[in-house]
């Protein structure tokens, strides 16, 4: 099946749905591509069942914030396709996605990838036991079905994810055993002169304090300055171990929940082949884009996280600004107009990004999770570690593609979306350059594995001309 | 073990994790139906036969391939429950396609 828009845009979390409500706005005919079964992204994830339920209040008021915006983007008249899972996207700009075993073909005159943020992967001992989780896994468990994972649990890193998480458990009656604070010593004294940026956009503190405070009144213990986190147990996670001021502890542990802060999610970009430029406070590459989100392929755009980490108003705002310059393209509006609405536009994201420079200030990346010790899996689909990693470069190989073809890192079913991080990260360390001036790992589609019965739906012209 | 709290957010629905039938809810993803049916792990790699269940649960990491009725390497995560579901798990290399 093929059918042709103004605007295929993948992915419904607050960045595309906004892009599809602003794009219906002009008249442009919109198709939304996303692979969950409900709209509003994982920010929003299951918003519309949960803001319903009697335990909303617990997941807070930002979450019930989103479903307001769910429910227009409902009404808005874009044809909206859940758990449809995008596994092409062409440089003649046509969207190859498969659906309940059958594929589809999407032509489009702009494509708007809005697909989010992805965690940062946490390669420590043992997080490929089964127990190990991330915090946003436990997250999802919670918003989509309100399911809490087995006791004693464990969360460890840092960023206000884990701390969001942690409150929300002790309010379900439900709290965990204890948190392992990674964020480094030192990190918060340095984030104080960004203070006053972040208290002129007050909504945030306040927030992330009353988290501290649930967890202190609960009494769940808060480790902080914690390194050298490691899974321990045979077939599945029994405990954890850290170390605290070099001395080392272990705790009794069915889940442990990883979290180390989120990256823009570039497998979608990276695989249309445009242009990427590493982010040196992300420690994480973004595709490289224009003020209207366009990227180095005219037609193929990036709004909200997916092309930089800015949280959900912000990526709201950007899936709008995204859509109106579309609009404009298309004739819809002249450029008086697109001028007018971008102005309010750019004061409300300055007002969200105030914050911005403290948070990161606070939760900087830090390198030891990107260069791991030898033993460590890197590579969890094809079980490489960081010492196979270090062989290859040993033995001659430069970047991330030389040591995908090498070692087979990267050529799995998750196709690098989990170990390209860390892998440009140990090539850069052992050659002893920067890891900006590494290429990206190269991908290639289909983007998820696809039965033959998906490739055979698809009519005979796409299946031949785009495969190849 | 995985709990349930909070009130109903959906339909009950029964589907059959490793042919055991299990009472979920609509909403529910075929990955949650295991983990509260308690199979973990959830596949064994083809590589070492390692044992591994979901870590992500947001479609990233594919730690969650799955045989759901019938069809191999399906993300788990990624699939929402449907009455009568047959979730199995998933030992080695699927034999579909490559
Ligand atoms: S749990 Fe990571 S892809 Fe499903």
């Amino acid at each position: 099946m093929s059918a042709a828009f103004d605007l295929v845009i993948l992915g419904a979390g607050p960045a595309g749905m906004s892009a599809a409500i602003a794009a219906r706005r002009h008249g442009l005919s919109t198709v939304v591509l996303d692979d969950q079964p409900e709209p509003g992204g994982q920010i929003y994830r299951a918003v519309e069942r949960r803001a319903r339920s009697a335990d909303a209040a617990s997941l807070g008021p930002d979450y019930a914030a989103g479903a307001a915006l769910v429910e227009i983007f409902r009404r808005c008249g874009a044809d909206y396709r859940p758990v449809t899972q995008v596994w092409q996207i062409g440089r003649d700009l046509t969207v190859l996605a498969s659906h309940a075993g059958a594929s589809s073909a999407f032509a489009a005159r702009a494509i708007v990838i809005a697909v989010g943020a992805a965690e940062r992967p946490v390669p420590i001992p043992g997080w490929t036991l089964p127990g190990v989780m991330t915090v946003g896994a436990g997250q999802i468990l919670l918003k989509a079905s309100a399911v809490v994972p087995p006791q004693p649990l464990w969360i460890a890193g840092q960023g206000p994810l884990p701390l969001l998480y942690a409150a929300q458990l002790i309010d379900a009656g439900m709290p965990p055993a204890g948190i392992l604070d990674t964020t480094p010593q030192g990190a918060l004294a340095r984030s104080w002169r960004h203070l006053p940026g972040a208290l002129a956009n007050w909504r945030y503190l306040p927030k992330g304090l009353s988290y501290l405070a649930a967890i202190r009144r609960a009494g769940v213990p808060l480790v902080r300055h914690v390194t050298e986190v490691a899974a321990l147990g045979d077939g599945r996670v029994t405990s954890v171990r850290y170390a605290v001021g070099g001395r080392l502890h272990e705790a009794a542990a069915a889940t442990l929940l990883l979290h180390e802060g989120v990256v823009p999610h570039v497998h979608m970009s990276l695989s249309a082949g445009v242009r990427h430029s590493w982010d040196d406070t992300l420690q994480a590459p973004v595709p490289v884009l224009d003020a209207w989100g366009e990227t180095s392929l005219p037609g193929l755009f990036v709004a909200g996280d997916a092309g930089g980490i800015g949280g959900a108003a912000i990526a709201a705002i950007r899936g709008e600004r995204t859509a109106l310059r579309v609009a404009h393209r298309a004739g819809r509006i002249d450029y008086a107009q697109l001028q007018e609405r971008d102005k309010t536009a750019g004061l409300q994201m300055r007002r969200h990004e105030q914050i911005r420079p403290f948070l990161n200030a606070v939760f900087t990346p830090r390198k030891a999770i990107h260069v791991p010790g030898d033993d460590v899996i890197i590579c969890r689909c094809e079980e490489l570690t960081a010492r196979d990693i270090r062989q290859a470069v040993a033995a001659g190989c430069v970047g991330p593609n030389q040591v995908k073809a090498k070692t087979r890192c990267g050529m799995g079913p998750c196709q690098g979306r989990q170990c390209a991080l860390t892998l440009q990260q140990i090539v850069a360390d052992a050659r002893g350059v920067a890891v900006a001036e590494l290429e990206q790992l190269t991908i290639r589609p289909p983007l998820r594995p696809l039965t033959l019965g998906e490739l055979a739906s698809l009519d005979h012209h796409h299946g031949s001309a785009n495969l190849t | 073990m995985f709990t349930r709290i909070g009130p109903e957010t959906g339909a009950n629905l029964t589907v059959h994790v490793d042919g055991k039938p299990v009472s979920v809810r609509a909403g529910d993803s075929a990955a949650t139906a295991a983990m509260l049916a308690g199979l973990l792990p959830s596949r064994l790699t083809p590589v070492s036969g390692a044992p591994r269940a979901p870590y992500c649960m947001m479609g990233v990491c594919f730690e969650c391939l799955m045989t759901i009725d019938g069809v191999g390497s399906r993300q788990a995560c990624l699939e929402p429950v449907r009455e009568g579901m047959r979730i199995e798990v998933q030992s080695g290399r699927r034999t579909l396609t490559p």
